[in-house]
């Protein structure tokens, strides 16, 4: 059975595009024929990140108003023959999406695709909404500040109230914590909130804790998802999330203070 | 739905009647003055529009009826649906009322809550096929986000964490096995002797009959432990439930 994942935050700039081009070529890479969608309407930015932007002809909104074939529409990446691009239209507004659409368009894909990956716009309204409504999992993207935490918290109350499983009084969505740009050395100063502390507000499912990263704005720049980068912290973390994601037991990483420092020192491994 | 569809085997029943116990709350009116009702409605349903929303409602006439209020129940139901309720039935009707009712196809109850039965209900357990209450207890697992709003006609349980930004509201008591960091407001239709019990309190409000403290005025000594608060002339009490005396 295919799975919609959403990936969202209620908060902007968390890293929600990061996240979902990273686990999208994660699932694709490990052989599961996978479809990233961009639901940031006006904005469009995944094609960037993605590296596919020059190759973009026809988008989300062409789909729903039946000026283009989804196939027409899905651009195949160019690292992984499994991934496919559904990038958003830069020149419409939000109004163009319409619920009936979207679900057509997600239930055409689930007959050909194992895991549906939305990229939510920030915010609570119609884009997000619409992000998140057919989802089966949801990655809350969480940055360690107050107001990000709010804001997921605030998300996963809508996911849980006005989702279509909510709604069809289904088996409520599974919801999973990616605490994100995450700075143990910041945290030990006190300027961030400890994983502890997120926790505490959130009690969500852990899926895993990404490093903030420059790894993350060189990939971007070089149009490559992070995950690809292996060497990277963050892409580790990604490749981590991935694999937990699909079942596998992974350590978590990334939370303390980096020892690597020492064990280069030391010649540990 | 297409009836040349495969045909279902003799063997699988495509329906069955179940008996169930509905808890459905009941509309008691005690006045025929529609516009007073429908300014009262809108008041209600002001404090809790999510709750209020297509809420079923069965609308008790016995009281009316008693004080020789007779209400047009055409009129009344354009009210009740007017205001977001959906009315399921009626009981305590007069002759007239419940043809009103059925010729809105409203189903008729009898005034002991069971549906109305045409032998006269002389057995002492009569097994109602709708029971309906207004203060059954509403029990949540799940936790309560920021921006959700719960009411309970009657107690409420949450066995989950109530988050910063969420609130609770019951015309009962409130009891939260967790933490508490939203607003809680118990006794909210005036019961004074609601009270709130929580495992870990941090929450923004908290109030019983509408007596309320925000959380600055909540002293640090019963912060983050488990207390119970209730009204003792007039004053909100806040109790660490774990402290002897
Ligand atoms: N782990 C990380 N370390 C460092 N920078 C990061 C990390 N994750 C994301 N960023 C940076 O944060 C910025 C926002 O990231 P991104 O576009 O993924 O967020 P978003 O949640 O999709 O934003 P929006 O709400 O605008 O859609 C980008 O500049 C990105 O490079
Ligand atoms: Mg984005």
């Amino acid at each position: 059975m295919a799975r919609i994942i959403v990936v969202t935050s209620g908060k902007g700039g968390v890293g929600k595009t990061t996240t979902s081009a990273a686990i999208a070529m994660g699932l694709a890479k490990k052989g599961h024929k996978t479809a990233v969608i961009d639901f940031d309407v006006g904005l469009r930015n995944l094609d960037l990140i993605m590296g596919c932007e020059r190759r973009v002809v026809y988008d989300f909104v062409n789909v729903i108003n039946g000026e283009a074939t989804l196939n027409q529409a899905l651009i195949r990446d160019k690292n992984c023959n499994q991934l496919y691009i559904l990038p958003a239209s830069q020149t419409r507004d939000k109004d163009a999406l319409s619920q009936e659409g979207v679900g057509k368009i997600l239930e055409e894909l689930k007959k050909d695709f194992k895991y549906i990956v939305c990229d939510s716009p920030a915010g609570i309204e119609k884009g997000a909404h619409l992000a998140m409504y057919f989802a089966d999992d949801a990655f809350i993207v969480t940055n360690p500040e107050v107001s990000s935490v709010r804001d997921s918290d605030r998300m996963l109350g809508i996911l849980s109230s006005k989702s279509r499983r909510a709604e069809q009084n289904e088996e409520p969505i599974k919801e999973y914590l990616l605490l994100s740009r995450y700075s143990p050395g910041r945290v030990k100063l006190g300027e961030m909130l400890s994983l502890e502390d997120v926790q505490d507000i959130l009690s969500l499912h852990l899926l895993g804790v990404i490093p903030e990263s420059k790894s993350v704005l060189n990939a971007s720049n070089s149009g490559m998802p992070v995950i690809l980068d292996e060497k990277s912290d963050a892409g580790q973390a990604y490749a981590d999330i991935v694999d937990r994601y699909l079942g596998e037991e992974r350590p978590h990483r990334f939370i303390d203070e980096d020892k690597g420092f020492f064990r280069k020192l030391f010649g540990g491994k | 739905m297409s009836t040349n569809s495969k045909k279902t085997p003799n063997t699988s029943l495509a329906l069955e009647f179940k008996s169930s116990n509905f808890s459905v709350p009941v509309l008691a009116l005690s006045s025929n003055d529609l516009i007073t009702i429908e300014q009262q409605l809108k008041e209600k349903a002001s404090l809790a529009p999510e709750f209020f929303k297509n809420l079923p409602v069965v609308i008790d006439l016995q009281n009316s009826n008693k004080l020789n209020y007779d209400i047009d129940i055409t009129l009344l139901i354009v009210v009740i649906k007017k205001s977001g309720l959906l009315p399921i039935g009626i009981r305590g009707g007069n002759a007239q009322q419940n043809k009103q009712a059925l010729d809105l196809l409203i189903p008729i109850y009898s005034a002991n809550n069971g549906l109305t039965h045409e032998e006269p209900q002389k057995q002492p357990t009569p097994t109602p096929e709708i029971i309906t209450r207004d203060t059954s207890t509403m029990l949540i697992t799940q936790p309560i986000r920021s921006g959700q709003r719960i009411y309970a006609t009657g107690d409420l349980i949450i066995t989950a964490q109530v988050s910063s930004g969420a609130e609770i509201m019951a015309e009962g008591n409130i009891h939260v096995y967790n933490t508490l960091r939203g607003r809680a407001s118990a006794g909210i239709q005036g019961n004074k002797d609601a009270r709130i019990f929580c495992f870990d309190l941090q929450a923004e409000l908290i109030s019983v009959a509408g007596n309320y403290k925000v959380s600055e005025d909540i002293d640090a000594s019963v912060r983050n432990k488990p207390v119970q608060i209730y009204l003792q002339n007039q004053a909100l009490i806040i109790q660490d439930i774990l402290q002897h005396h």
